[in-house]
């Protein structure tokens, strides 16, 4: 190449990183805007849960900045947030969130979806003391580390499950059962089945299977058939969609007969829809239900977002939708309460946070984890064709009765 | 939990059936990688993603209202003019270069592919429901799922249809030529370039067959194509180039062997031990090829 062509090149890609170091130092409230940033997966495998977690976030924003924005000494400031597309990916998501921080000024984080890449995001947060408020990381092993910065509006990981077992003990007489779980081998999955050891433990409950099932694998035939065999009281399933489907496709052909199925990922695997009366009885951990009593004054109460959010997006709103535009209500409380921009005022600000939104109460636990909210179980019934998810615990917000146990195959139409 | 296979005989049975019903189908995307090994010397990191590409033609049938099952027929079809077009392409360009090239080209075309189905179809994960029900057999403690008895049975028709093809008509004789010795081929009038497209057609209408099957015996997403790929390419390591016998054989050899791993050993090992074979086969096979060099000095 021309020597000449080449000092051009040089000279004009100085000019822009100056550009960008200049205008990056007013990034973080610009204007009337304060600026949040955060990496997402618009692409790749976790690009449809991407999308969810996005227009949560998009749908929070348009209804706090129509509603009157953020009031800081005495100023109204609206949300605005920059997004980059992680494409799924842990390191491409780490990259930017120091882009974010670094050259964009972003000073205050939203999480990204899925525990993998929020665990990615989270050293690079802490490292610049940038607070981020996730909603879509909720494994265990994130609220373990001491992060300073790092909140969670959403249930750790390891409570998925555990009061399906305490009712399937109460269900039994109060007597232990005999639990048989298959978990797919990723940092989420295996927190769930801490939470049923602990839970096992608790009740004096026996494990007699306890597989671990590799990423790769789409097919449970042999956890399967060994249920069968010995007859447990409670099988737990938790391996993401792929797991949640595969478990019910190859149950129902297996005839595998089993008192009380509990799972995860019901809702995200469009479970009642892709296997229709298949997946009846089917127990389903969930993070909120439209149906729950809780209430705030931006989106009033579950089934008003529910509604709401149908009409601007035209699909009904999946938990990881509700759960993000809960962190911009926290973000909000926070940023009023603190009447700063100062970022360790906002963080602290963070901590002190006990706030009820229409997704449950948030107040968090000194790893970030949100520790006023249970997590609700539904389970699917069907009504000839159509499947719906019926919340059936806790009792408070119970809409129908916990079917128990399930019928057997050679009974079931 | 120690070996309750040993405890309950009808596990056994029940392991094997579903270990050698699943092998079948597995042997079926071998195959095609085994041909087209063998024909172009071309090691197809994409032939996964070919294998969902196909099962995603049946789900969107099963969308539009079609029972999914018509879709190894259709699924061929289409696939063997994807494949053609994807000779045309790209592979042509890099048939006779070296081994690492042909790696790098499929593993370009398995991510666009990826990349593709995830745009068009969604990143969520799909199943199409055939509605074929269950045999139970022994009174009822060994169950097959009739779509699996359905999918090997299919698997095993077109593989016997190939063979017949591959030995009876014009095209197949040139396609055997072409992977016996492609210049002697070429000097006595076989259009290899023609042979080259209509075997790597072949292949993906062979992957099109497989993913109608998974779509409805196992699941389908945008990025569950390696897998298949890595396994496919172990049953060819194992049986050879050329020889659907061994082809057979090692895929359902490998179905029996995964499905008792995963009893003896535990489900976290089950794909574990399938590789621990694949190093033990290769070592093996080396020890023996050594020996025969030192035999020939």
């Amino acid at each position: 190449m021309n020597k000449l062509v080449k000092l051009f090149i040089t000279s004009i890609s100085a000019i822009t990183l100056t550009l960008v170091s200049f205008t990056s130092s007013f990034a973080k409230v610009d204007g009337e805007y304060i600026v949040l940033g955060s990496a997402i997966s618009l692409t790749g495998k976790y690009s449809s849960n991407g999308v969810h977690t996005q227009n949560g976030y998009n749908m929070a924003v348009d209804r706090i900045n129509k509603m009157g924005g953020v009031k800081v000494g005495g100023k109204s400031y609206k949300f605005e947030i920059i997004y980059y597309d992680d494409e799924s990916n842990p390191k491409r998501a780490a990259q930017l969130a120091e882009r974010l921080i670094k050259q964009d000024g972003v000073h205050y984080m939203l999480g990204p979806y899925s525990s993998g890449l929020t665990k990615a995001i989270a050293p690079v947060t802490e490292k610049y003391k940038i607070p981020m408020v996730e909603a879509n990381g909720a494994s265990r092993s994130l609220f373990t580390k001491g992060y300073k910065y790092l909140f969670a509006v959403l249930s750790p990981a390891n409570q998925y499950l555990e009061v399906a077992i305490d009712l399937a003990v109460e269900k039994n007489g109060g007597k232990p059962v005999r639990i048989a779980q298959a978990f797919e081998q990723d940092a989420f999955s295996q927190d769930v089945r801490l939470g049923i050891l602990d839970a096992a433990k608790r009740t004096g409950s026996e494990i007699i299977i306890d597989d671990k099932l590799p990423k790769e694998l789409n097919d449970m035939a042999a956890t399967l058939a060994k249920v069968k065999a010995t007859k447990p009281d409670v099988l737990v399933v938790s391996g993401h969609t792929k797991g949640a489907l595969t478990a019910i496709r190859q149950i129902s052909e297996m005839k595998v007969d089993v008192p009380m199925l509990a799972m995860t990922h019901c809702d995200a695997a469009k479970l009642s829809k892709q296997h229709g009366k298949n997946s009846e009885y089917a127990l389903c951990a969930s993070q909120w239900h439209k149906n729950l009593s809780y209430k705030d004054k931006f989106f009033g109460s579950g089934k008003k977002y529910d509604k709401d959010f149908k009409k601007e997006f035209g699909y009904a709103p999946p938990y990881q939708s509700a759960e993000s535009s809960a962190a911009l209500l926290v973000f909000k409380d926070a940023f009023e309460r603190a009447n700063s921009f100062d970022r360790d005022k906002v963080r602290d600000a963070l901590v002190d946070t006990e706030m009820q939104t229409f997704y449950g109460n948030i107040k968090f636990g000194p790893g970030g984890q949100n520790v006023a909210k249970p997590m609700i179980l539904f389970q699917v019934r069907c009504k000839g064709d159509t499947c719906e998810n019926k919340v059936v615990a806790p009792t408070k917000w119970a809409s129908d009765k916990f079917y128990h146990p399930i019928p057997k195959w050679s009974e079931r139409g | 939990m120690d070996f309750l296979i040993f405890k309950a005989p009808m596990l056994m049975v029940q392991a094997s059936l579903d270990g050698i019903l699943l092998g079948i189908l597995f042997a079926l995307i071998a195959y095609g990688m085994a041909l087209q090994w063998g024909v172009m010397n071309i090691i197809n990191i994409a032939q996964g993603d070919l294998v969902i590409l196909g099962g995603y033609i049946a789900y969107t049938m099963y969308l539009a209202g079609i029972h999914p099952a018509w879709g190894v027929i259709v699924s061929p079809i289409i696939m063997f003019f994807v494949g053609w077009a994807l000779y045309k392409l790209v592979i042509n360009k890099v048939v006779d270069r070296d081994l690492f090239i042909s790696i790098l080209a499929t593993f370009g075309i398995a991510i666009v592919f990826q990349q593709l189905m995830n745009f068009i179809f969604g990143a969520d994960v799909v199943v199409a429901q055939s509605g074929y029900g269950t045999t139970m057999l022994f009174d009822n403690s060994v169950t097959l799922p009739n779509s699996k008895i359905f999918s090997a049975v299919i698997s095993v028709l077109y593989a016997v249809a190939l063979v017949i093809y591959m030995k009876k008509s014009r095209l197949g004789r040139a396609i055997r030529a072409t992977a016996q010795n492609a210049r002697a081929a070429k000097i006595l009038g076989v259009d290899t370039e023609k042979v080259y497209a209509a075997t790597f057609g072949i292949n993906a209408a062979l992957c099109g067959i497989a993913g109608a099957l998974i779509s409805i015996t196992l699941t389908l997403h945008p990025y569950v194509g390696l897998p298949y790929t890595v396994r496919s390419f172990m049953i060819v390591i194992v049986a050879g180039l050329g020889n659907l016998p061994a082809v057979a054989v090692s895929g359902m050899g490998l179905g029996l062997f995964e499905e008792f791993a995963d009893y003896i050993l535990g489900t976290e090992f089950r794909i574990g031990a399938v590789f621990m074979l694949l190093v033990f086969i290769l070592v093996y096979r080396r020890f023996k090829l050594s020996k025969k060099r030192e035999y020939l000095k």
